[in-house]
């Protein structure tokens, strides 16, 4: 580097050397491409999505979409009813699962738990977050199926929807909890004290000052885990009960195929090779649904989130 | 002008009450707390449960032959079959994703962080992010399929359903996690410590590489290891990309490299088919004892992610 005089300045002595600033601009660049990528992906998605479903809408014969016996890609039946009634019914049982047990620990974990108490019972919540889909859905048929569901239902298949459903039900918890946490966290210390200072008990502070306080967090909490619910492929695709199709058939103590495990049998089976119609295209016909679908949640799940970052 | 006094006199009649009132127990709050407390018990039941079963499932297999077990390859015969191919895929699939989402997405959170503008174009790949990360995993299978496996460009570098465009697939998917968990770990640095650095003449690169991601390192690695871990053990996305799930003959060595453009399988898929195999001594005692070495791979991984964070956290106090 070439000496500074004192009152000799140059601005090029001031920007530092040329090598040092070159290496700054293409740092920022990588940077703004890695950023762009996300971007990329998106369009991809898209992308992959929209041509084939588009190729689907035109090809398919829309009379063997509705009021078919089932879903049936090897034969051309693809009821698209039959496949969304399973959807609901898993989601469903997963939030009855889910929402209680998950709203239940982050209230103690948020209000009640001390630091030491909160570092033994939060990795439970941890763990099972880390769980992989495919194990809880062997749990699903070993354990759920015919120790909890066919105890209750003596007529229910040996695999079903119901055990399905409480098993994605088990995924979603952790995100429950520590989604309604944040929520809980949230909420400003002073309303608990004011609420203290009129003399309401800890349980009463809890239920009827912070909990609404906390509603659209709670409420973020609530639609993510739908999301992800209606999202989750491996353990109805094991667990459900249906192989590669599924008869029509609104009771989920029987077997029966989501939208995402439709999605699974149409690209592993046979069925994708061969089939009356635009089988294969199916597929990405149902993944477009999904995608919107859950599209949807998320971006009213990130307002309410953002509401409650507002508001605090 | 002396304070009101505060009836400390309980012996009169509203003292009496509201004596009554302190000392009487609140059953119902006490209700209350256990029933929160015995959910989070209920979900650690559910786990210890879960565990008995699949080791006791997996047990014969486990204690019986497990070297055979580990080192065999896909057999119709449920006493030879065996993890190897599994095994190495899922090695293979974890490296790939971490090779391509670490600096993808390190690089997105710093630009993000650090030197992204306050416009619209920020915002959107701030929201787009969030959204990617809410994207079920079955639909970055069908990205992977379209795009890795089938699209022009990537299909002569991929070389079809091989493990490098199910590498890809997953690290796209595992990408927006990354970059959220590198971006709130780079948040949680002291505003001080880069000031310090500018002051003493750092460039904004030197101050980021040298002041922000050594004390952000910590953070940064539990939540890129806890993300690969979920792509070892994600499953739909690679039976999308069309993953065997039949029958691999060859089982080549470990490291020969050029099978990432090769046919090839993971653990997932292949817990996933057994646990569909009629015969029990696949659709249980297999499954089971394959399950028990995916949980104790993806423990691995988390317990590296707890040791690396731990060394770099001394550091830091150091």
């Amino acid at each position: 580097m070439t000496a500074l005089h004192p009152g000799h300045w140059d601005i090029s002595e001031l920007q530092g050397s040329p090598r040092r600033r070159r290496r700054e601009r293409l740092v920022g660049r990588l940077a703004f491409a890695a950023a762009a990528v996300s971007i990329l992906i998106s369009v991809g998605i898209v992308y992959a999505l929209l041509f084939e479903a588009i190729q689907f809408m035109l090809d398919v014969d829309w009379s063997r979409t509705w009021g078919q016996i089932g879903w049936i890609p090897r034969q051309g039946y693809v009821d698209l009813p039959t496949i969304v009634v399973a959807s609901l019914w898993v989601t469903l049982i997963a939030m009855i699962v889910a929402a209680p047990l998950g709203l239940a620990a982050a209230i103690y974990l948020s209000e009640y738990a001390d630091a030491r108490v909160r570092r033994i019972l939060k990795p439970v919540l941890e763990i099972l977050a880390g769980v992989p889909s495919v194990v809880l859905g062997y749990f699903a048929l070993r354990f759920i199926a015919p120790d909890v569901v066919g105890n209750v239902f003596t007529s229910a298949a040996p695999a079903n929807l119901m055990a399905a459903g409480i098993g994605v039900g088990l995924l979603t918890i952790p995100l429950v909890a520590s989604i309604s946490e944040d929520a809980l966290a949230a909420v400003p210390g002073s309303l608990r004290e004011a609420s203290a200072g009129l003399g309401a008990r800890k349980r009463s502070t809890s239920l009827k000052v912070v909990l609404p306080a906390a509603l659209s967090g709670l409420t973020a909490a609530f639609i993510v885990a739908v999301s992800r619910a209606i999202g989750e492929t491996m353990v109805v695709y094991i667990a459900g009960g249906a192989a590669d199709s599924a008869v029509k058939n609104f009771d989920p103590t029987q077997p029966g195929l989501t939208m995402t495990a439709a999605m699974a049998s149409v690209a592993s089976g046979t069925d994708s090779v061969a089939g009356v119609g635009p089988t294969f295209q199916s597929l990405f016909f149902v993944g477009l649904l999904l995608f919107l679908i859950t599209l949807l949640l998320n971006l009213v799940a990130d307002r309410f989130v953002r509401r409650f970052r507002q508001e605090y | 002008m002396a304070a009101p006094a505060i009836p400390t006199d309980t012996t009169g009649r509203a003292g009496e009450a509201l004596e009554r009132l302190r000392r009487r127990p609140d059953i119902g709050g006490r209700v209350f707390q256990l029933a929160l407390l015995s959910s989070l018990l209920f979900t650690l039941l559910v786990l210890v449960v879960l565990v008995i079963q699949v080791f006791g499932d997996g047990s014969s297999v486990i204690t019986g032959r497990l070297g055979g077990f580990l080192t065999g390859g896909l057999s119709s015969r449920a006493a030879r079959a065996g993890i190897a191919q599994g095994l190495r895929g899922t090695f293979y699939l974890c490296l790939i994703t971490a090779i391509v989402a670490f600096p993808l997405g390190i690089g997105a959170a710093i630009y993000l962080e650090e030197y992204a503008p306050r416009n619209k174009l920020t915002t959107f790949i701030d929201i787009n992010i969030r959204n990617l990360a809410g994207v079920p995993s079955v639909v970055y299978g069908i990205l992977g399929l379209t795009i890795f496996v089938k699209g022009f460009g990537f299909r002569s570098l991929t070389g079809g359903s091989t493990p490098l465009a199910a590498g890809l697939t997953l690290a796209v998917l595992v990408l927006p996690v990354v970059i959220i968990t590198t971006a709130e770990a780079l948040r949680s640095v002291p505003q001080a410590l880069k000031e310090a650095g500018y002051g003493v003449g750092g460039t904004q690169w030197e101050v980021i590489r040298d002041h922000m991601l050594p004390y952000a390192a910590p953070g940064i690695l539990t939540g890129t290891l806890l993300s690969i871990a979920r792509a070892a053990g994600e499953a739909a996305p690679l039976i999308l990309v069309g993953t065997i799930t039949g029958y691999l003959t060859d089982v080549p060595s470990w490291f020969d490299v050029s099978q990432i453009r090769g046919r090839f399988t993971a653990m997932p898929i292949v817990i996933t088919t057994w646990a569909r195999q009629p015969q029990d001594e696949f659709r249980i005692d297999n499954t089971a004892a394959a399950i028990v070495v995916l949980i104790v791979f993806v423990l691995l991984l988390n317990s590296a992610a707890i040791v690396l964070r731990n060394r770099f956290e001394k550091r830091r106090e150091a």
